[in-house]
């Protein structure tokens, strides 16, 4: 019954963010914010930036992929000297070549596949100004791209998107910053660690246990991680962990800082192209395939684990507890993981691995149907347009009339882009999953049998490709072969989609409007959404239904046997 | 081209120095400040109330089938139909019918942490007969005792019903 409160607060809690954070960020992204300007304009004089110049979608697209550049230098330099560097109470050497390049491309690229432990590897400046940064600034990065896209809709006649180094220093500054220190704040006051203390030591005298507790500033990380749909855990068993997710309130926190962002960018969507309807379709969207999505985790983990039921106990009345924290119990464990593979965090507040196989099913081909509901920061909302696009082409082919969206006439190079920008994904995680069982390197990764191992190689792949970085931890991830195939999974799974993104913000911001008519296929409403979702379905399943047939759905279907 | 190299290494550097270090310090400061026991990790003599710890024996109640590692924290990672987690819980439930306690679902299974430092009410009143029996304390006094350490779901809607494992062993302790 709680739950059932818990889904009440989460609906309207968001459901205020959509609102007010929405119409926020339409005045952060048109210049009309400017209570930080006092950070702000200084920024900008360092960086030799006019706020009020703009760039073409060419240029645009080198300065996002300059600063990455020098982002994943810059983090990887640290990885490898942080033996040499401050903060490190522990004493940690250079992070392994491999993994430190895994790693570092994984959070520039706002994925967080995490192939080490963060407790044995990672001193307080590599989480500091590496990992916890890198969730800013990769976040930011999301947002400005689809900020960019959206000025593509509502311009016209343009040559120019607006400008990368503007958007990204606002989005860092007026969005993220003050959401994340508040946050941070409560979740100190919950009982998350903040602290630069090395390990504590403590002895129990009842007992006579003795135990050393990593710790760490954990709080400002863990907040951040969520709120830029990062979600990498400051140790390894991430949102489970007591210190990084103490309590029920926590962990409903952790769900909206995720969900938020997201979200709202529907209504600043719909306020920039001049019709709110506009971006409620998109999110009605996003909503049925997020609530389909949860109803079916939900009601598999409260079914129980069939090898707890093999073993003796068949009354699991809170249902499948392998994996999950008593004090979130097992249908807030499901919402907090389906939140974030529906999105690109990727962080789990329980074992992904242990969930039963259609719980697990529904976190795996969340993440395959694109991450488009409502996706990560930034990358959810060009997700979706994209498909809005492709949504519009078939609508015309079936009419025999060339497609509009927002006005713009959708024309041959557009739904090329667009396609282009739906399909890296699947083929990059079909052909790297391949390769991965057909040699050995690969198939000594998994840690269970049978279909689950195959599952667990498909779940990596499809994670990192799509920059949501959650695993089953089963994986023996952190491998020469693991870490440089997953690279190339993370790298083209991000560029693969932002490069075609700025080049179709670029066309659509140079073609002019064309009037509406009565013959003009209506975006704002029902019959549009509908086809939306259908398509975002269709493409999903056509592309993964073998793939998970393979995996999940035979899982689900072996009868008692165990593996 | 050089413009915007120039451009990515100074902001590299701007954001390193505000939100890489700026911002977690200050939040450290402000936490340190306003809950000092909290972000230092809520430990108490016998340790952290929210790390897990193995409590052996029969005079003691017991937490999930964790490791209790924090140095290396993490679930079992078994599938649902791993034969391996069947033959771990099996171990599990003849280990808790030795000591006279009736197997649960949250005994028998590890958390996703590892360290999970609650277990479920549930759990701890399937203990409390053989507790009382190994401590000679009447049944009823334990159930009690169960009962008054019982908390959540937060707010009374937000997460699950537990029971915190060191502050109930600690107060039963305290009662004999």
């Amino acid at each position: 019954m709680s739950f059932a409160w818990t889904i009440v607060a989460f609906v309207v809690v968001l459901a205020i963010c959509w609102r007010f954070l929405g119409a926020y960020m339409v005045t952060v992204f048109n210049g009309r914010s400017t209570w930080l300007s006092f950070v702000e304009r200084p920024l900008y004089r360092l960086l030799k930036v006019d706020p009020e110049s703009e760039q073409s979608w060419q240029r645009y697209a080198v300065s996002v992929t300059m600063f990455t550049g020098v982002a994943l230098l810059f983090g990887y330099g640290i990885f490898r000297l942080q033996g040499h560097l401050p903060f490190n109470p522990q004493h940690f050497g250079a992070v392994r070549e491999d993994t430190a390049w895994n790693t570092v491309v994984s959070f520039v690229t706002n994925t967080n596949w995490q192939a080490y432990s963060g407790e044995t590897t990672m001193s307080y400046l590599s989480q500091m100004g590496v990992l916890a940064l890198q969730n800013f600034l990769s976040a930011a990065v999301g947002i400005a791209v689809a900020v960019a896209l959206i000025r593509g809709f509502a311009r016209r006649g343009s040559k120019t998107i607006g400008n990368f180094w503007v958007d990204f220093v606002r989005s860092n500054l007026y969005v993220l910053l003050p959401i994340a220190f508040v946050a941070a704040i409560v979740f100190i006051g919950q009982g998350a660690l903040e602290t630069l203390s090395g390990p504590a030591h403590v002895h129990n005298a009842l007992t006579g246990v003795d135990q050393t507790l990593p710790r760490g500033p954990i709080a400002s990380q863990e907040v951040i991680k969520q709120l830029g749909t990062n979600g990498g855990g400051f140790f390894n068993a991430n949102g489970a962990g007591p210190f990084e997710n103490p309590s029920g309130l926590t962990n409903f926190l952790s769900i909206i800082l995720i969900l938020c962002i997201p979200v709202a960018l529907t209504y600043t969507f719909g306020k920039m192209v001049f019709s709110v309807r506009q971006g409620v379709a998109i999110l009605a969207v996003m909503t049925v395939l997020f609530g389909g999505w949860l109803t079916m985790a939900t009601v598999a983990e409260h079914q129980g684990n069939p090898a707890v039921a093999a073993a003796g106990v068949t009354e699991q009345p809170t249902g499948n507890m392998e994996g999950k924290e008593t004090r979130f119990g097992a249908p807030s464990s499901a919402l907090y993981n389906i939140t974030s593979t529906q999105t690109s965090t990727g962080s789990v507040d329980s074992a992904a691995d242990s969930y039963t196989a259609i719980g697990g099913g529904a976190m795996l081909t969340g993440m395959m149907l694109g991450e488009v509901s409502p996706g990560g920061v930034g990358t959810g909302l060009y997700g979706i347009l994209l498909f809005a696009v492709i949504t519009v082409f078939i609508g015309g082919l079936m009419v025999g009339r060339t497609p509009e969206y927002l006005g713009k006439k959708i024309q041959a190079r557009e739904v090329k882009l667009a396609a282009l920008g739906v399909l890296v994904m699947p083929i990059t995680v079909l052909v790297l999953t391949a390769i991965a069982v057909s040699v050995h390197a690969g198939r000594v990764g998994p840690l269970n049998a049978g279909p689950h191992g195959f599952s667990e190689i498909l779940y990596a792949y499809t994670s990192q490709t799509n920059n949501n970085g959650s695993g089953f931890g089963g994986l023996s991830a952190n491998t020469p072969f693991y870490n440089i195939t997953g690279t190339i999974g993370l790298l083209l799974g991000r560029f693969g989609m932002i490069i075609p993104v700025l080049a179709l913000a670029g066309s659509l911001a140079a073609k002019q409007v064309v009037p509406a008519s009565l013959g003009t296929f209506r975006t704002d409403k029902p019959m549009f959404a509908v086809l939306l979702l259908g398509i975002v379905l269709i493409v999903g399943a056509l592309t993964f239904f073998p793939a998970v047939s393979l995996g999940p759905i035979v899982e689900q279907f072996s009868g008692g046997r165990l593996f | 081209m050089w413009v915007s190299l120039r451009r990515a290494v100074v902001v590299s550097l701007a954001f390193f120095v505000l939100l890489g270090l700026a911002y977690p310090l200050a939040t450290t400061g402000i936490g340190q400040l306003l809950f000092h026991d909290k972000a230092n990790g809520s430990l108490t003599a016998n340790g952290s109330t929210r790390i897990g710890q193995t409590w052996s024996g029969p005079q003691w109640f017991q937490g999930r089938r964790d490791g209790d590692d924090p140095t290396a924290t993490g679930g079992s990672n078994l599938g649902p139909r791993s034969q391996e987690l069947s033959d771990k819980v099996k171990k599990q439930i003849d280990a808790l019918k030795k000591e006279g306690i009736t197997p649960t679902s949250g005994l028998v299974t590890a958390s996703g942490s590892g360290v999970d430092p609650d277990i479920s009410p549930d759990d701890a009143y399937a203990q409390v007969a053989s507790v009382a029996k190994s401590r000679n304390l009447p049944e009823d006094r334990v159930r009690q005792l169960v009962a008054d350490h019982v908390s959540g779901p937060q707010y009374g809607f937000l997460g699950a019903s537990h029971v915190n494992v060191l502050e109930l062993n600690v107060a039963l302790a305290a009662l004999t």
